[in-house]
């Protein structure tokens, strides 16, 4: 049992009268609210002072655990370390007191540093045009999806091309916004070395393929090596080809999106680019495409005219209309962007780093861990924990439980599907060799306890605010709001259909 | 060679490549074939110190006009609140900063504690039962309310009020075709929406959604038409200010079934229109039509309270292409901005900021000599009617270091003379005066 | 607690692992032994509609763990009679008793003769064991 005590709510720690705001109080004629309109209750918010609100959050940051806090090998995330200079960056008031309706005159290096930053993204990925506009790598996806699918109606060949090919290594975002952008799933295999399996793409490409997703290295960290022959399978057919910028953090400088033949791009700002997760988000995710798909791209376009200034353009006849409100989460490319300007080409260094970190890594376990295909990984690689779980009844949760009494996140587990008892680690450029070396004692020490002493996996985490939670609870209960000393509310029940 | 990110030494490398097996960084690439290598360097800017990317971009940042270096009186959907110290101070924590989504409930439960929270204070707001953790933005959570409300009731028509800001309109019309909705619009009558006009534009709709206060800043008679969607057998959803929820009645009180709206008002800085938040809360039958992460209180084994994110079986990672969204991420950072900024606030605050806001739209209405576009009351922006082009009236005025707001002539044919003034607690009475003082002598 | 792994000998089997017992013109289906083993510790039931039609081999419903969400194949068709409440308020009852006190619905069959079609229950084991 650790030594924290529970932490009440901030409802909980809530005295009526007390405030912490301090507003401003004019002389001010008294402005109506129609009866009919006007609150009958006021809303139950948190009544504190504010040293007590600033105790309150502190000790909530006190229980959560970023890549400052150590080390953080969440598989396919890349959560490498975020300069704190982007955050200085982000907050200089010529861009965070910058309001998005302002006359595009007076924030001409607002538009600059966005278009700046398209090209840099364009270049990365080989490709020719860039919308900065969706808000994160899944409406990325869903927009590259739309895009492709006002491509073929601009053909005339939507009615026929309802199928999207997915691998069924892809993150499970992939057929979601294949259903969200009104296209058909088709699976395809991974074949024993990992690549996608060629035998089975020629059997489902067809003339009613309309596109391929594919994370290239996969989710499995392995460099699709058949990449070129699957792009001609697609283009001769008429299909597109999307990559799920996912993993780019693998091949920067190394190998562009587009040569491989690639015609759509979602990038993670969040990943390849360092800018801070939060918790869960902001994120970013821009778009790159082929000339061909630039007439599609969500408006408004940041555009620069023949006097080297720059402009909002909205008049695109053939765009899929907006994603998001204004251009984007422009805090997160103005993060990027710095990152992106600190690397300048050596962008390759920092891929190299790591996948020379991953290899390293995956090295140095594989001898305790299954490795379903034995080859040199790219960014991240995916180890079984099945021989444990069969021989000594540990599983992958309780490798990764045991890794948070050791001061280190725990990697991805049970992800990609197709490998049992997965952990996918991902290790990123950030870490030195001495935080590599401490993770892989770790899991190599895990390991022998899964065998003398299994009972202290099952149990951990150790010392963590709190200790394995009740997740079915959680579902038949469904609290999910402070009760205010209520009954607790029934249990969702389905919305009736008409 | 390298950056102060990177921590690999020489040696490091050359020892690691032993233990790997292999001679070079070079063959750690070898399955990447050959065709599709890059053969030459990135064409980016050569790599730059700190203080050499802090002076390029403090250079960008200084040739933006921002709210500091003029007056401003634009809203139009994002407004200029002013953001308390603590607000920054707390998110700035790297343990909230650097985390990732909090998928590991004993290393995320400050995150989780948080979110949990930030719901209970959204369904405070609004009158609803449930809340996500999040959205991307106001624009985003209506095209999210859109999917619920068709899979709640198997429609696929929305009724969208023209009085919607266009930017929610647009995103809900670019979602659309996908998820196979069609789309009507309802147009205003002198400003807000009438309720026999819903009423007859939601029949056989999944959902009607209206804006509170709405895009022009009049006051809709949303109960009523919260009663016309409901008759029509549409979901009720409204689209509404947080910080107006002080003053004005929430959603889930006049019969609304989801509520939505932007965050960004609730400690988030203007940042050029992002990253902000959308909040999406609604009566809990939905719950399990609702997109995005929701965080549940549970127990642990020795029966300590816990959070844990919850109905993940709604979520891609599990349903993959049956999910109710392909939504991965919430806006964390931001909500929680919003969270610190709300209980920064409390009950009293907002209500003396809903009333502060009310006063100064009622100090500008008899300050500024100039006619409202329409008759319906209003909140924190007002639409006035000018005897000329208002984005002419703008030039004119920032000229003169005032910006007078937003011309709605951008959005609405047939409104090119009215300009939307937003007043926000970071205006003064003295600065109404001064935008009264400028438009005057602009219009003279 | 969670049954121990059993397969009764009166009831007919889904190769999706849903079973039916045979009333007369009625029959009451329920998930097999190994499906709740499958998916774990049960947190909701969607049943249909009482008097909706269920198709056999088509989806009725769902079920859904922590961790997954599974549709109910109809291993016969017809129309339902009965749903079982008491899944409302305590899911579990299915991996508790999946044969008994965690029954999902009651239909009338449309067409008796389908059940032919259906594993008896050693064909159901050596479908388990060919899985």
């Amino acid at each position: 049992m650790s030594e924290w005590g529970e932490l009440p709510l901030i409802f909980e720690r809530s005295k009526a009268g007390r405030c912490a705001c301090s507003l401003p109080h004019y002389e001010l004629p008294k402005g109506k609210v129609p009866a009919a309109l006007a609150r009958s209750e006021a809303p139950r918010l948190p009544e504190l002072a504010e040293p007590d609100l600033a105790r309150h959050f502190s000790a909530l940051a006190d229980r959560n655990f970023g890549i400052d806090s150590g080390f953080y090998p969440l598989g396919s995330c890349t959560m490498k370390y975020n300069p704190r200079l982007n955050e200085r960056l982000a907050a200089l008031p010529g861009f965070a007191d910058l309001h998005p309706h302002q006359v595009p005159e007076d924030a001409q290096g607002a538009l600059e540093l966005c278009f700046r930053l398209q090209e840099a993204l364009a270049e990365i990925s080989g490709l020719d045009a860039v919308s900065l506009q969706p808000a994160a790598g899944s409406q990325g996806e869903l927009t590259g999806l739309m895009l492709v699918r006002a491509y073929f109606a601009d053909r005339g060949e939507l009615g026929e091309r309802r199928k999207v090919v997915v691998p069924d290594t892809a993150h499970g975002t992939n057929p979601a916004s294949v259903t969200m952008a009104g296209f058909e799933l088709q699976p395809v295999k991974t074949d024993a070395r990992g690549n996608l399996d060629l035998d089975d793409l020629r059997r489902v490409v067809g003339p009613d393929t309309a596109a391929l997703m594919l994370t290239n290295p996969s989710t499995l960290g392995l460099f699709e090596e058949n990449i070129a022959r699957v792009a001609g399978i697609f283009h001769q057919v008429g299909a597109l080809l999307y990559y799920d910028g996912a993993n780019l953090n693998a091949v920067c400088g190394v190998s562009r999106p587009g040569d491989m033949g690639f015609d759509v791009v979602h990038f993670n700002l969040h990943k390849t680019f360092s800018t801070p997760h939060g918790g869960g988000g902001p994120g970013a995710g821009p778009v790159a495409v082929r000339r061909e798909l630039e007439p599609f791209l969500p408006v408004p376009r940041i555009v620069r005219r023949e006097d080297g200034s720059f402009a909002l353009d909205s008049e695109q006849a053939k765009s899929i209309g907006r994603v998001r409100g204004f251009l984007g989460p422009f805090g997160v490319f103005v993060k990027a962007y710095a990152f992106i300007r600190v690397y300048g080409p050596a962008l390759r260094e920092m891929s190299e780093a790591a996948v020379l970190n991953a290899n390293y890594l995956l090295s140095r376990l594989k001898d305790v861990y299954e490795l379903r295909y034995d080859r040199l990984c790219m960014h991240e690689f995916v180890l079984s924990a099945c021989a444990l779980k069969r021989e000594h009844g540990i599983s992958a949760l309780d490798v990764a439980k045991r890794l948070m009494d050791f001061g280190i996140h725990p990697p991805t587990v049970y992800f990609p599907l197709v490998v049992p008892e997965a952990l996918m680690i991902e290790p990123t450029e950030s870490e030195s060799l001495e935080t590599l070396d401490a993770f892989v004692e770790a899991m190599r020490r895990i390991a022998a306890e899964a065998v003398e002493n299994p009972e202290l996996l099952h149990e951990a985490p150790h010392d963590r605010p709190v200790e394995r939670l009740d997740e079915a609870a959680a579902v038949k209960r469904a609290i999910v709001r402070y009760e205010f000393g209520e009954s607790a509310p029934a249990s969702g029940q389905p919305a009736a259909s008409t | 060679m390298g950056t102060g990110y990177l921590a690999l030494t020489d040696a490091d490398r050359e020892a690691m490549l032993a233990a790997i097996g292999v001679a070079s960084i070079e063959e750690l690439f070898a399955d990447v074939p050959e065709q599709v290598r890059l053969k030459r360097e990135l064409e980016l800017p050569p790599p730059a110190s700190e203080l050499e990317v802090e002076r390029e971009l403090s250079e960008l940042a200084g040739r933006n006009v921002s709210t500091g270096r003029e007056l401003s009186f634009l809203g139009a959907g994002v407004y200029d609140h002013y953001v308390p110290a603590i607000v920054e101070a707390i998110v700035s924590r790297p343990e909230f900063l650097t985390a990732y989504t909090p998928y590991q409930p004993e290393l995320s439960q400050g995150v989780l504690q948080a979110i949990f929270e930030y719901q209970t204070v959204i369904c405070e707001l609004t009158g609803m039962e449930v809340s996500n953790a999040s959205g991307y933005d106001g624009a985003t959570v209506a095209a999210d309310a859109c999917f619920m409300a068709a899979h709640a009731t198997g429609r696929k028509k929305i009724a969208i009020a023209e009085t919607v800001s266009p930017q929610v309109r647009q995103v809900v019309k670019t979602y659309a075709p996908g998820f196979g909705l069609e789309i009507v619009e309802i147009p205003h009558s002198g400003g807000v929406t009438d309720p026999e006009a819903l009423l007859a534009a939601s029949q056989g709709a999944a959902a009607a959604i209206f804006q509170q206060p709405n895009f022009f800043g009049c006051l809709e008679p949303a109960p009523d038409l919260a009663r016309a969607a409901s008759e029509a057998g549409a979901l009720a959803v409204a689209h509404v200010d947080p910080l107006s929820l002080g003053v004005l009645e929430a959603p889930g009180a006049y019969g609304c079934q989801i509520a939505i709206g932007e965050g960004q008002a609730a400690g988030n800085r203007l940042s050029f229109g992002g990253p902000h938040f959308g909040f999406l809360a609604a009566k809990k039958e939905l719950i399990r039509r609702m997109p995005g992460r929701i965080t549940g209180q549970t127990v642990d084994r020795s029966g300590r309270r816990g959070f844990v994110l919850t109905f993940q079986t709604r979520e891609q990672h599990i349903r993959r292409e049956k999910a109710t969204s392909n939504i991965t991420t919430n806006q964390s950072l931001c909500a929680l901005a919003g969270l610190i900024y709300l209980s920064w606030l409390g009950p009293k605050g907002l209500r003396e900021l809903g009333e502060t806001c009310l006063g100064l739209a009622q100090l500008a209405k008899s300050k500024l000599a100039l006619p409202l576009a329409f008759a319906a009351p209003s909140f924190k922006e007002l639409a006035f009617r000018l005897d000329r082009p208002a984005e002419e009236v703008v030039r004119a005025a920032k000229k003169k270091g005032v910006n007078p707001g937003y011309p709605l002539g951008r959005d609405y044919p047939g409104m090119e003379n009215v300009l939307l003034v937003a007043l926000t607690e970071k205006r003064s009475p003295a600065d109404v005066e001064r935008l009264s003082a400028v438009l005057s002598e602009v219009l003279a | 607690m969670a049954a121990a792994e059993n397969y009764p000998a009166d009831l007919k089997y889904h190769s999706e692992h849903d079973w039916a017992r045979i009333e007369g013109a009625e029959a009451v289906f329920g998930i097999t032994w190994k499906a709740q083993d499958m998916l774990g510790e049960l947190v909701f039931f969607q049943p249909p509609a009482v008097g909706a039609t269920v198709t056999k081999d088509g989806a009725y419903g769902e079920i859904e763990s922590v961790k997954a969400v599974s549709d109910l194949v109809a291993p016969l068709s017809g129309k339902v009679i009965q749903v079982n409440d008491k899944l409302q308020s305590a899911p579990e009852t299915i991996n508790d008793d999946p044969y008994g006190e965690g029954w999902l619905v009651r239909i009338e069959l449309a067409d008796p003769a389908e059940a032919d079609a259906l594993l008896d229950v050693e064909a159901y084991k050596q479908l388990l064991v060919e899985e």
